[in-house]
Formats: C-alpha cells, structure tokens, sequence
C-alpha cells in the first residue's frame, strides 16, 4: 500500500464568557430553563435591532494577540442566510469579508519537539439556539437560549497531520482561553465545538487532496476517533480508484463512523453581505495597546516563572500550568503559606490523579488552596505522617474535608509518646526474630519491614523515622 | 370650526389652554374615522376604547404637567410597520396577521412620552413595498380628495388618514418615498428625515440602510413639531444618529431670504406631468418671491438611482424577510411535508406578489458569482450618487423637484406593470440612497381635484432649512388664496359626492 | 446583455428564498426577473472600478453597549404569537438531526 499524509485543518468555536449576549442584553448562563434569557434581539423579533457588545470585541481581540495574529483595525459584521429553525433571524450576524483577527499562529509542545500551526484568521459571530426532538409529536423543539450567545470562530490553516497533533492543538488554545478568561472552552458543555477539515495525499505529494468537513465531535477522544476513522475511509477510497467528495460528514461517536449531511434544500449559498444594521469596528492603536497591558502571564511565561522563581522541574511546571485552574490552585496554595514545591507535588500528584480517576478538571476542585496549605503544614510539622496525610487528602477531595478536623476526628495525629514507641519496637523485635538476625547479617532493608510492624501495631499513627530511629536504638544496644 | 379642523399644534395649545378636552379631540377623531373610513380605509387597526382610556391618562397627565410637550394631547396614528405593543401589528401582510407585538417601537415610545394618543394603525403597502398601498393582504386605502384614486404609497394609510380628518398626525415610513410621495397625492406635508435621525428601533425593516420614520401633518409646522418628538438618539439602533438641536419648530418663522434653491433640469424633462411641472413652477415662484434664489442646475446620475435602489433595496429585503418563516411568530401554512417544505409553503402562502418579486430579486443579487456584478456595482453607484448630491449642496441650500411624476393615478391601474410602477420613484429614491431629508410641502390642486405637492431636499442635518422654506411656501399658498388643503374633500359628503365635486366643496 | 435567468435559476431561488412557485409563477417570475436585471445593467454605463461600495451612509463607528445584564422577556410573551409551541419552546417540523 501506499504511504498517506493526513492533512487537518480545524475550525474552533468558542463561546465567549462574557455576562450577556453579543447584539443584546439578555444572560448566557448555561442550563437556564428554556426561553428565558431571551428578547426581542436574539430571537429575530420583526423591528428588533442588534447593537454590539463591546466586550466580545474585547475578547476576541485577546485572542488574536495570545494566537499572535494581525488586527484587522477596521473590521465589519456581514449575514450569513441560511434557513433553519435554531437560527431566529434565518441568517447569523458572523464577518466574512473582514474578520477581527488574520494571519497568526499557535506554538505547540509536541514530544518531538515544537510546532507551528498557522492561524488563519479569528472572526466574531453569534451562536444559534437549541433545538431537540420531540418524540411525542415527532417535532423539534426550539429554544433561543443559547441564540445570540457571542462566539469567536478560530480558523486554522491545514497545518495539522495527525490526531495527536490537533489534540495537542485544542489543548493549546483551551489553555490559551482559560489562561485569557475569555472561555471556559467545555467540549462537553459545547462552549467549545470543533470541525475538522480532513485530506488524504500520497506521502511526497505537493498538493492538497479534497478535504471533507466533520462535525459533531463532543470529546477530545471522539475527535481522535473521528480523525482515525475518516483517514481510513479515504484512504480506502483512493485505494479503490473512487474519488473524495467535498462534502460536511457527521460523526456518530457510538457507531464509530460517519455519515455525509446531504440535503437538496441545503443551497450552500450563504448570500454574505455586510449588515446594514451594524456599523464598522475600527480598532485604534492605544486599544490594542491597552488589551496588550491587560493580557494576563501565559502558560508558557507562568511554566519558566514556575522554573526559576519556584525551582520546580520543567515536568513539574508544565503539568501545573496545563490548566490555568491548576496553576491558580497552586499560587493560592503557596499564597496561604505552603512551600512551593510541597504544594507542586501534591497538586501534580494526587490531585492529578484523583482527578484523572474521576474524570474531572481542576476547576471542579472541591477544597480550597488554604485546606491544602494546612495539610501540607501538618505533615511538615509531623503532627500526621505521609500516610495519614493521603488518607486526609482523599477526605478533602472527596467531601471538602477540613484537615485538622477530620485529623482530630479520626485520630490520626502522630504519637509522640517516645516511652511507647520504645515499648513497641521492643515488642516487634521481640516478636520477630528471624528479621533481627537478618539485620544482623547486614540486610539493612528488613528494617522497613520492622517499621511497618510498628505502624501496624500502633495504627498508623507512628512517625516512621521516629520509629526507625527507635528500632535502631534498641538494635544497637542489643 | 370642528375640532378635526385644527392642525395638530392648534389643537395642542387649546388643550393646553382647556379649551378642548383630550377625551373631546379623541372622540371627534373616532368620529370622523366613523364617518370615512368606509370612504377612504385609511386604517387596519382602531382601538376606540384603548384611545378613550389613553385620553383620561393624558389628561391627567397635562394636568400634573407630566405631558408638557407642544403635541400633548394630540390624537394620531401610525403606520402598520411600526410595532405597538400589545396591538395588532401586521405590514399589511398575511405572513403578520395575526402578530401582535409586545415591546414598543422607540418612535411609538417617544409618542407616548409626548403625551400623543395612538388611534390605531394605518394600512400601507405590503411590508411598504409599493406606490399606492394597492399590495396591501387586506385593505383598500382611497385618496380622500378623489376616491378613485390611490392615496399612493407606502405609506398611502397614514397620509389619508391624516387628509380625511380622521387623526391629526401620523407617522409613516419612508424607504424609497413611501412619505413624500402619498404626502404629495393625498396633499398634507411629511418628511423623510436624513437616516438616522428617528430610531429604526421596532419599525419592521424592509431596506435597513434606506428605511427612515417621519411625521405626515397638515401643515409643515406639525411636521416639524412631531419631528422634534421623534428625533431622538438611541441605544437600541446602532444606526441611530447623535445630533445636536433637534427642536425643529425653532426653523419655522425664518426668513427664506438668502436661501439658495437648485432645480436640477432632470427632474423638470419632457415626461414630466404639466400639472406637477406648475407646482414645481410655483412653488419656485413663492420662494423667489420671498427673497430666495432660484437655478436650475445639473445633478447628474438621476437615471441610475432606479436600478441602483431596487438592488440595494431587494437585497436587504430579502435578507430581512427571512424571518418571516413560520416558526416563532406569524403565518404557518396548514399543510406541508417537513422544514423546509412549511417554510416554502408558510412564506409563498403568507407573502404577496410584489414581496416575493423583491425578495427573489434580492435573493439573486447576493448569490454567489451576482453578488459583484449587481450588489457591490450597485453600492459603488450609490457611493457616486452621493457625490452627486454634495458637490450639488456645495451650491445650494436646497434642491426643489417633484415628489412625484403625476397626481395620484387611478384605482388599479399601476400593479399590472412592476417596471413602469419602479420607474415612478425616479424623484424619491436617490434621497434614501444618499440619506438626505426630504420634505413633500401641498401646492397645487389639479383639475381632477387631485393635491399635487413639491419636494424640498436638503443636504444631511439640514432639516431646519427644509422647514423654513415649506412653511414659506405654505405661507405663499395661503397668501395666493389656496386654502384647500385645509379641508379634505371625501368628508364633506358622501364619498360618491366627494369624488365628483370636490373642488366646489373644497372652496 | 445581463446574466440569462433560466429555470435553473429560478430553481436555486426558491431553494435560497424558501418559495414555493407554481410552474406559471415561475415562468413569469423568470420573465420579470430578467427584464430587471436587463435593466439593471445600466449601471454598468458607469465607471467605478476606483470607488468603493458605499454601505453605510454616514462614518459612525464603534457603536457598542456594556456587557451589562438587562431584563428578559417572560416566556409567555415570547411564545404568545408561535403558531405551536409545547414545553416552553417553539414547536417545529423535525429536522435532520
């Protein structure tokens, strides 16, 4: 067989977090009842207006400048005439002909090294509603909540050549619009929505073979899948001498296949032209200058910060900084007094895991940074020991435990009583003679095994280098 | 003298000095709409009990001096385009017949500030897409002077609303001449004021760019005094415009003297109707005489702002009117198969003849591979038009012409040939495309018993000009013994009568 | 000459329009469509290949509101002109999902 080059080019959505709508001032919370942030403007009332929401511009210009694009400093809002029920007016307020942000790039971290891929341009536009289908009346149901929420569209060039790399792309620009505040970027929540370009081309080749769009893809993994599968099928198409349609596919991730999204009354022919009702957007310098100021520090600043500042290893400091929601933990946690590197390896270590095992963000930490900072002072203190302190942390995570409390509560402070200690070790040696003579011999590593008898034996609650230090004593004196 | 008889800023000040009652004025509208709108069905909407119950409010409310404007009081009415809420709100459309809309226009707000009574709604052409209020879905509005004949249009129910008697002021819109025209045919005075000045906020757009609200009055200083209630910036229309001194009353007692007035020699070519032709003569004559210039000059470009219209016009449109599907609000077809199938069916059923011929026109325009061709050459024309009219207000004040080709044509005689229907807006449209104010003043009577009105153009923000001249050539008409328009014909008797006598009832 | 309106056209304009044309409306929609646009051409007499399209009359820019919240409308107003609604939403022929 030959060999084949995927070649992907992705569209991103990404619903802006600002506090209303983008032509109105309705919310855009998520998971209102139906219809009910929702006004004349957003859901195409006849005499209704738009007027724009001067953030949205905001945050879209500060994704251009963290994607590292070129302003348009005179841009419009075109009409984009489609019919369809989730679509109030039957054309969506999008720009076409001059979008805010062109020609800028995203740097990824790949395990081999770094890459570019190219941003083509970022728009503004306005998402469209919801609509589900009724089962009862065989119908579809229509509700403007989500209409007229601000959206900016971010697309890139054909840059991409695997899965991996588009992953490692849409992990990049979900930190980026974390880190700026402007998107949570929930692919599950649809906050973020991502089509996928995709062409097959025989390895070498120069040109670009015929690309097909993907929708519906709702998880990092579905998209991984989908790119998977539709390399496959094109590739078995050239195989057998059968051309790629240019067409919009979309992706059922529980068959694990795609279907294409034809219909005769899909025109395909959006009609573009610029809205008479909105005025054009010019963009002085002292305001991108102004959104440059305010750009918070990025992850990759915040990453070497973490480095020089902290002492942290680059490992360290990229997991931390992976999820702005993380790194905020971490400097709340060095905030209220933990030592930063304690507080690295907590946050990289348990709390990367358990919130791997729950399928959880950091964002959804349950435990404020100050119930670490005291966690992590009581195990410095040695009022717990390791052991006890994961088993406190579990209770943290899971139910919002405060430390000393649930310490207290469950009796886990570390003895101090050095007369029992010694009662104990005495008893453990007593009880386990065939491990002192191994000591004896020189095998030093029963000594763990001793300790652990103590821990056993005093519930846990026994410091373990106390308990060492109490098992030599005796050993030595023996 | 009758209370219909007042102009609207008469009636305002007896109200205020107590002569009149507002409950007193509502009830003679509500009269006179009793007594001619069988003639003339000039509304679609009358809500008497809501007008009386709004006449107690403003009552009230000029007594505790809440309502202190120069039109407290007044009873008028508004063009069916125009969202009122909780009132019947239709475009004169099946695809809206039932629509009732529940926010206001800001206009309609800005009226009832004012402490102004809405009488009802006014019949129009289909979604204002006419000359004669002839496409309306469901009336037929006649000229008050001749019932014969079409009061034009789009605005054609306001105008003769305002002719008969039957309020004392309206607002119309105006996207191509759909004020100035049927202000010319049913003889009162109406603006179109420059784009922006009036929010478009809740006026149901058929031509974003072009649509304006404006005042129709009996008189020029009742144009002027609604526009001053009306002119407001606002939030809610991007499009809307901040300008300084919008009390446009102030205009009214200056002199014309010094004003320059260019006639442009194609709007006075062969074709034109002799007896709109002896308006224009006249009304140049009265101004003249009243110490202003008079030339006649070349504008230029006149024979392209046709074209050029109806593709910026029919675009938006079409654009516009995809809203009108059936889903959220409106006319839904009983019977179809699927999506797209109801909204084929919901919007061919729900639209007439002349919105479809512009929506499909407009539709073409913007597709792909006709959308350089006819779209953007469309708007490079307009941009040139607009040249055209600033180099030609670099020499004057004011552009004089006609509103319209002729009188008012008869009754079912202008839907049979869309072209030639177009071709008669050659004097209103370049005004939209430019966004100029433009004001239709009464002038003549002709022989058939028709008004015949001039235009006044004035460049951007220059309405104050327009109002000074109008209210100069309203003066002069006066002056010269022409008191007609005081009087509408169709109520002095029967309509039958109306139509054939009105001169004698008129003197 | 203008573009030729063919029936093929008008196929494609009712699909964008969403209009529903009898094959007699088609016919003389066809006609008057294109008597407009032979019309039309006109503008074509005009040189403008140095002037830009002139969509906005007046240079306002920047016109925006705050990201403040306002009052929405209650649901019942929103839903009182549907032709169907249920549940709160807007009823409407299934569509492809």
């Amino acid at each position: 067989m030959k060999q084949y080059e995927t070649v992907i080019g992705l569209e991103v959505h990404v619903e802006l977090a600002t506090r209303t709508k983008i032509f109105c001032g309705c919310r855009t919370d998520f998971g209102a009842a139906p219809n009910t942030h929702v006004c004349p403007v957003c859901t195409g009332m006849p005499g209704s207006l738009p007027v724009l929401n001067r953030k949205v511009v905001e945050f879209a210009l500060r994704a251009g400048l963290a994607l590292n694009c070129e302003i348009n400093r005179y841009c419009k809002f075109d009409r984009k005439n489609y019919f369809y029920p989730d679509n109030p007016q039957n054309y969506q307020i999008s720009q076409l002909y001059l979008p805010i942000c062109h020609d800028g790039y995203a740097e990824l971290d790949l395990p081999n090294g770094k890459k570019r891929v190219g941003i083509h341009e970022i728009h503004m536009e306005e998402d469209a509603g919801k609509l589900v289908h009724d089962e009862w009346t065989d119908s579809s149901l229509v509700d403007y909540n989500r209409s007229g929420v601000p959206l900016i569209e971010i697309v890139s060039e054909p840059d991409m050549r695997s899965a991996e790399e588009v992953i490692a792309y849409l992990e990049h620009l979900q930190s980026t619009m974390r880190y700026l505040g402007v998107s949570d970027c929930r692919l599950q929540e649809g906050s973020m929505r991502a089509d996928v370009n995709l062409s097959v081309r025989e390895a070498g080749s120069k040109t670009y073979g015929t690309r097909t769009e993907m929708k519906n893809l709702n998880s990092l993994k579905a998209i991984a899948r989908a790119i998977e599968g539709e390399r496959e099928r094109q590739i078995e198409l050239l195989e057998e001498g059968r051309p790629v349609v240019q067409e919009t596919r979309r992706w059922d991730d529980n068959k694990e296949s795609s279907h294409a999204m034809r219909s005769k009354e899909d025109a395909k022919d959006y009609r573009y032209f610029p809205d008479p009702d909105l005025p054009p957007i010019r963009i002085p310098d002292a305001w991108i200058e102004q959104i440059k100021a305010d750009l918070p520090e990025l992850k990759e600043a915040k990453a070497a910060r973490y480095q020089s500042e902290y002492g942290l290893s680059a490992y360290d400091a990229g997991l931390l900084t992976a999820d702005k929601a993380l790194a905020e933990f971490f400097e709340g946690t060095i905030a209220a007094g933990a030592a930063p590197k304690k507080a690295a390896n907590w946050l990289t270590g348990e709390t990367l895991r358990l919130l791997k095992e729950s399928e959880q963000e950091a964002s959804s930490i349950r435990f404020a940074p100050e119930s670490l900072a005291k966690l992590i002072g009581l195990a410095e203190r040695g009022v717990v020991n390791n052991r006890s302190a994961k088993e406190v942390f579990a209770a943290m995570f899971a139910e919002n435990a405060d430390p000393e409390a649930y310490v207290e509560a469950h009796g886990l402070k570390v003895e101090n009583d050095a007369g029992l200690l010694a009662e104990t070790a005495k008893r453990v040696l007593d009880a386990n003679p065939k491990a002192v003579a191994e000591y004896r011999e020189g095998k030093e590593k029963v000594l763990g095994f001793l300790v652990g008898q103590i821990m056993r034996e005093m519930h846990g609650k026994a410091d373990p280098a106390q308990a060492n230090e109490a098992l030599r004593n005796l050993l030595s004196k023996q | 003298m009758h209370i219909t008889d007042h102009t609207a800023t008469e009636l305002a000040e007896k109200i205020k000095l107590g002569e009149i009652g507002v409950t007193e004025a509502v009830k003679a509208s509500l009269e006179r709409i009793g007594a001619s709108e069988r003639a003339v069905g000039a509304f679609l909407t009358v809500e008497p009990e809501k007008a009386l119950e709004r006449a107690r409010e403003v009552e009230d409310g000029i007594r505790s001096g809440r309502y202190a404007g120069p039109l407290a009081g007044v009873p008028v009415a508004v063009k069916d385009n125009i969202c009122t809420n909780g009132t019947r709100t239709t475009c004169a459309s099946r695809i809206l017949e039932n629509f009732v809309p529940f926010y206001d226009a800001t206009a309609v707000k800005l009226l009832e500030d004012a402490g102004m009574v809405i009488l009802g709604k006014t019949n129009m052409d289909e979604f204002a897409m006419g000359s004669t209020t002839e496409t309306s879905a469901f009336a037929v509005t006649k000229n008050p002077w001749n019932t014969g004949h079409v009061p034009g249009g789009s605005s054609g129910g306001s105008c003769a609303a305002v002719a008969a008697g039957e309020c004392f002021a309206a607002l119309g819109s105006d996207t191509g001449g759909s004020i100035r025209q049927p202000s010319s045919y049913c003889g009162v005075a109406g603006i179109k004021p420059t784009y922006g000045t009036v929010s478009r906020y809740g006026l149901i757009a058929y031509a974003s760019s072009l649509d304006q609200i404006g005042p129709i009055g009996r008189s020029v200083s009742d144009c002027a005094a609604l526009l001053s209630v009306i002119a407001a910036h606002d939030e809610k229309d991007s499009t809307s415009v901040k300008r300084g001194d919008t009390d446009f009353m102030s205009a009214l007692g200056d002199s014309p003297r010094g004003l320059r007035i260019g006639i442009p020699n194609e709007y006075l070519s062969d074709g034109l109707d002799p007896d709109v032709r002896d308006a224009v003569g006249r009304a140049a004559e009265w101004l003249k005489d009243a110490g202003a210039t008079v030339d006649c000059f070349d504008l230029g470009l006149m024979e392209y702002t046709i074209p050029t219209y109806y593709v910026i016009a029919s675009a938006e449109a079409s654009s516009n009117l995809e809203r009108f599907d059936g889903v959220k609000y409106g006319y839904r077809a009983a019977e179809y198969e699927g999506l797209h199938d109801m909204y084929k069916r919901s919007r061919s059923e729900g639209f007439g003849e002349e919105v479809k011929r512009r929506i499909m026109l407009g539709s073409f325009v913007l597709s792909s591979g006709y959308y350089d061709a006819y779209y953007l050459k469309a708007l490079r024309v307009k941009a040139l038009i607009k040249r055209a009219f600033d180099d030609a207000f670099s020499r004057f004040d004011i552009i004089l012409g006609p509103a319209a080709p002729t009188a008012a044509p008869k009754l079912g005689t202008s839907l049979s040939d869309p072209m030639k229907m177009y071709l008669s807006d050659i004097y209103t449209v370049a005004v939209n495309l430019a966004g100029l104010p433009g004001l239709s003043v009464p002038c003549t009577v002709n022989g058939l018993g028709l008004p015949v009105g001039v235009q006044l153009i004035g460049d951007c923000f220059a309405e104050k000009k327009l109002f000074t001249a109008g209210a100069a050539i309203e003066a002069a008409r006066a002056a010269d013994g022409e008191t007609r328009f005081t009087r509408p014909v169709s109520v002095c008797g029967g309509a039958e009568e109306a139509a054939h006598t009105g001169k004698e009832c008129a003197r | 000459m203008a573009e030729i309106i063919t029936d093929k056209t008008m196929d494609e304009i009712e699909i964008l329009a969403k209009l529903h044309l009898t094959a007699a409306e088609k016919e003389k929609s066809r006609g008057e469509m294109q008597r407009m646009l032979d019309y039309v051409d006109m503008l074509n007499r005009l040189d403008t290949s140095d002037v830009e399209p002139l969509t906005h009359i007046f240079p306002v820019e920047n016109v925006f509101r705050d990201d403040e919240v306002e009052e929405s409308t209650p649901k019942e107003q929103l839903l009182a002109n549907a032709p169907q609604e249920k549940d709160g939403q807007f009823l409407v022929p299934k569509t492809i999902g």
